[in-house]
């Protein structure tokens, strides 16, 4: 079976290394790593998809700023406001369009005025919120240069949104009620409520919102206006365009206000993935790639798929302090996350729900579990967990007063004077007692199986990065001693990253096989994982024997076709493990009833 | 970004001071315009009638984009207000606003002292008795009163006519 995949993948494992030769040039190519990505699987899947491989797309800012432009567009030719307008109506409404058009033609003035584009009808008295801030009672008392006798004393309505009034036809100086600044280089500003104050009160206003509160509404200054400043407005305000009348900035300014303005894009972006189901940010640090998985977007579809999907970008940003440098590992780490869940950044083949319970099994059970195991027994009438310290082997159950014999577990009435020599061995009582106490003790150590070999798997998995700095020793020691080229030597860390990745499989795999009800599935299920774990074994052997110049043709040769091997052993685990999932085909034993009572969900896998 | 706050600043204290608001009085310090000390007169007719409640105003940089902090110096008995004397007051956090100036804060926490806010107690004691024995409540409300007139190192002159015309500096 295993020459089949050696002779036809040996072939594509070149292809492969072309491949990484590729992205060496071009590392920073973000296309470049997604075409990798795809490229592994390609490596023995061909052009068929695989069960368990997932539509998504990966999405930069622009892409999502595409999206939504798309959005605004909608809006815009359905209600016929202008751009900006769309825009804050659609983030009042949580970008969900039809519920916004719809409450938009039903009532007009409501919904305009909870997202702060216009300010209420002038005739209804002021919103006299009863907090106790006593809000209108408190308002700057009518001083000469205060805000409303400003507004109140232009003879003309007020200006247009955005659009700087003009200074010399005001019959008397503006002043600005934020900074009470009275110097002609003022340049007033104000939304469609009217209320001016200068542009580098708004500047400030604006940037100190955006910076230090990651506000994207961005109310008027004004105490109890609630109009929300359209992004032309604060455009405009940050970064002045060239022949606008306000002073000029200097270059730190301007670099303050560009960084508050990519910030503000930045914010508003995030608002709109947020409010998308379909649509998640990379939950790497510095990342602001998003990717877009509709087949994840339900709660529901959790249950049969096992969304992990990558943003494509890999490494982590290097941070400044030399003391939190991450290792190399991470920083070439690929983006990878689990669409539906925060549990672990890939947990195929077992969906989220399973992953989630058997993590809270561990925690609750790991530790405790294993001295229990090792050191107590249960009284065999009330099953409370006795440890025996000392003294005799006559026990008293300190809460069901039950007299038994540590060493056969049977009832002492029964032991008589002769318990030393322990002769009731197959009384029936004695085995009774047993037959209760080994259940639950074989329960656990059924529990412990699987726990031993899942914690294994990750400590091998993390391991690995010993491994990794290890195999990268042994590359330059290859290169020095062999005529092989940097290139040509890449086959161990292809190894070395596919060995981990089995692991994080196989690791999993034991978290479904305990929740697995015994059959015929679970059988063909544990075949598949014993063929996995022994060529991942085998593999890891390979990698830290010592190498002898001579035979590096050879352990090339073996490593080579070992991990395509691996690949294809791994590829069998997640396919058929999705395709199950797919097919409501796996069994599950009791232990999962709480998940489905948790979950209540219509669709989940038959047989459960 | 000095300039705009403490020019702000003087004009907040020359309208405090040409245009005092009535029962409140506050200045910054002789050597420092960033922090400042501010009194409140219990408003009449309330349990607070007569009280002279000293304040502590600290401003940073960032007023008025920000509220400053403020502080009661005198000991109070109000369901917003928290034994170490900060209060609990939606203007100084999350509905502040730029266009308020010193005036506004201070006739805000004038207006406080007599419309508390039960809901959203700072002192727990204080609220329940407010809501449940306006009777003791009072005559917290009073003790406290007295005590503010004897505040240790009171050098204030509290005589209201002297309210607002600046000259109740003091020394912090």
């Amino acid at each position: 079976m295993s020459s089949d995949y050696e002779l036809d993948s040996d072939e594509e494992y070149y292809d492969d290394e072309e491949m990484i030769d590729g992205t060496q040039d071009d590392a920073s190519e973000d296309e470049m790593d997604m075409d990798d990505y795809n490229d592994d699987f390609r490596v023995d899947t061909g052009s068929k998809k695989k069960a368990y491989e997932i539509d998504y797309q990966s999405l930069t800012q622009s892409d999502v700023e595409k999206l939504m432009k798309q959005d605004i567009d909608h809006v815009v030719g359905i209600t016929g406001v202008d751009e900006s307008t769309a825009a804050l109506l659609l983030r009042h409404s949580n970008w969900n369009k039809e519920r916004l058009i719809e409450k938009y033609m039903d009532n007009l003035t409501t919904v305009v005025v909870e997202a702060g584009v216009t300010a209420p009808e002038p005739t209804s008295s002021p919103p006299s919120a009863r907090t106790h801030s006593v809000s209108s009672a408190c308002l700057p008392r009518g001083g000469s240069s205060s805000k409303p006798s400003s507004t109140a004393s232009h003879s003309h309505p007020p200006p247009p949104s955005f659009q700087a009034s003009s200074k010399s036809e005001e019959p008397e100086p503006f002043v600005c009620p934020i900074c009470f600044d009275d110097s002609a280089e003022l340049h007033p500003l104000s939304l469609d409520c009217g209320h001016l104050s200068c542009s580098g009160c708004w500047a400030a206003y604006i940037t100190s919102k955006i910076r230090d509160e990651g506000e994207h509404a961005i109310r008027c200054m004004a105490e109890g206006c609630a109009l929300v400043a359209p992004d032309p407005f604060i455009r405009n305000v940050l970064l002045p365009p060239e022949g606008s009348t306000s002073p000029p900035l200097d270059p730190k300014e301007l670099k303050a206000n560009q960084a508050a303005w990519n910030r503000f894009q930045e914010l508003l972006a995030r608002n709109f993935v947020a409010s998308i189901s379909s649509l998640k940010f990379c939950p790497y640090p510095g990342c602001t790639r998003t990717v877009k998985c509709p087949t994840a977007a339900s709660k529901s579809s959790l249950t049969t798929i096992v969304p992990t999907v990558s943003c494509g970008s890999r490494g982590i940003p290097v941070s400044e302090d030399p003391k939190s440098q991450p290792s190399a590992s991470l920083l070439k780490k690929e983006h990878k996350f689990c669409f539906g869940c925060t549990v672990e950044s890939d947990h195929r083949p077992v969906v989220c729900g399973v992953a989630k319970m058997w993590l809270k099994k561990c925690e609750d059970d790991s530790e405790t579990a294993n001295w229990i195991k090792s050191n107590t027994k249960e009284c065999s009438q009330c099953q409370s967990t006795i440890e025996k310290n000392g003294g005799c082997n006559h026990m008293t159950c300190k809460k069901c007063k039950h007299e038994f014999c540590w060493v056969c577990m049977g009832p002492w009435s029964e032991h008589g004077t002769q318990w030393y020599s322990c002769n009731r061995y197959d009384e029936k009582a004695g085995v009774d007692a047993r037959d209760v106490q080994s259940q639950s003790r074989a329960s656990l150590e059924r529990y412990l199986h699987y726990y031993n070999r899942w914690a294994n798997h990750e400590q091998s998995a993390k391991l690995s990065v010993d491994l990794y700095a290890k195999t990268e020793k042994k590359m330059e020691d290859m290169q020095l001693t062999s005529e092989l080229t940097w290139i040509e030597v890449q086959f161990m860390k292809k190894a070395v990253e596919e060995a981990e990745k089995c692991r994080m499989t196989l690791k999993w795999t034991y978290a479904m096989a305990y929740y697995l009800a015994p059959g015929n599935e679970k059988e063909l299920f544990e075949d598949n994982q014993r063929d996995l774990e022994k060529a991942v074994e085998d593999l890891s052997e390979l990698l830290e024997s010592s190498i002898e110049a001579e035979e590096i043709a050879t352990l090339r040769q073996r490593v080579t076709d070992k991990t395509v091997y691996v690949q294809k052993r791994n590829d069998i685990v997640l396919d058929d493990t999705a395709k199950g999932f797919l097919e409501g085909r796996w069994r599950w034993n009791a232990l999962l009833k709480a998940l489905k009572r948790m979950l209540r969900l219509k669709r989940w896998p038959s047989g459960f | 970004m000095s300039n705009p706050c403490k020019r702000r600043l003087i004009r907040d204290f020359k309208r405090l001071s040409s245009d005092p608001p009535g029962g409140i009085s506050g200045s910054p310090c002789p050597d420092n315009i960033m922090l400042w000390n501010a009194v409140i007169f219990g408003p009449a007719d309330t349990p607070f009638e007569d009280g002279t409640f000293k304040l502590v105003l600290t401003f940073d940089e960032s007023y008025p984009n920000k509220p400053p902090t403020v502080k009661f110096l005198s000991r109070m008995f109000h369901p917003n207000v928290y034994a170490n004397g900060e209060l609990c007051l939606d203007i100084l956090q999350n509905r502040w606003s730029p266009t308020y100036d010193v005036a506004a804060i201070l006739t805000s926490i004038q207006s406080l002292l007599h419309d508390p806010n039960p809901n959203s107690p700072a002192n727990a004691e204080a609220a329940q008795l407010y809501r449940e024995n306006m009777k003791e409540y009072v005559r917290r409300v009073k003790a406290t009163v007295e005590e503010s007139w004897l505040d240790p190192g009171d050098s204030m002159d509290v005589d209201a006519s002297n309210a607002g015309s600046g000259s109740s500096d003091r020394n912090v």
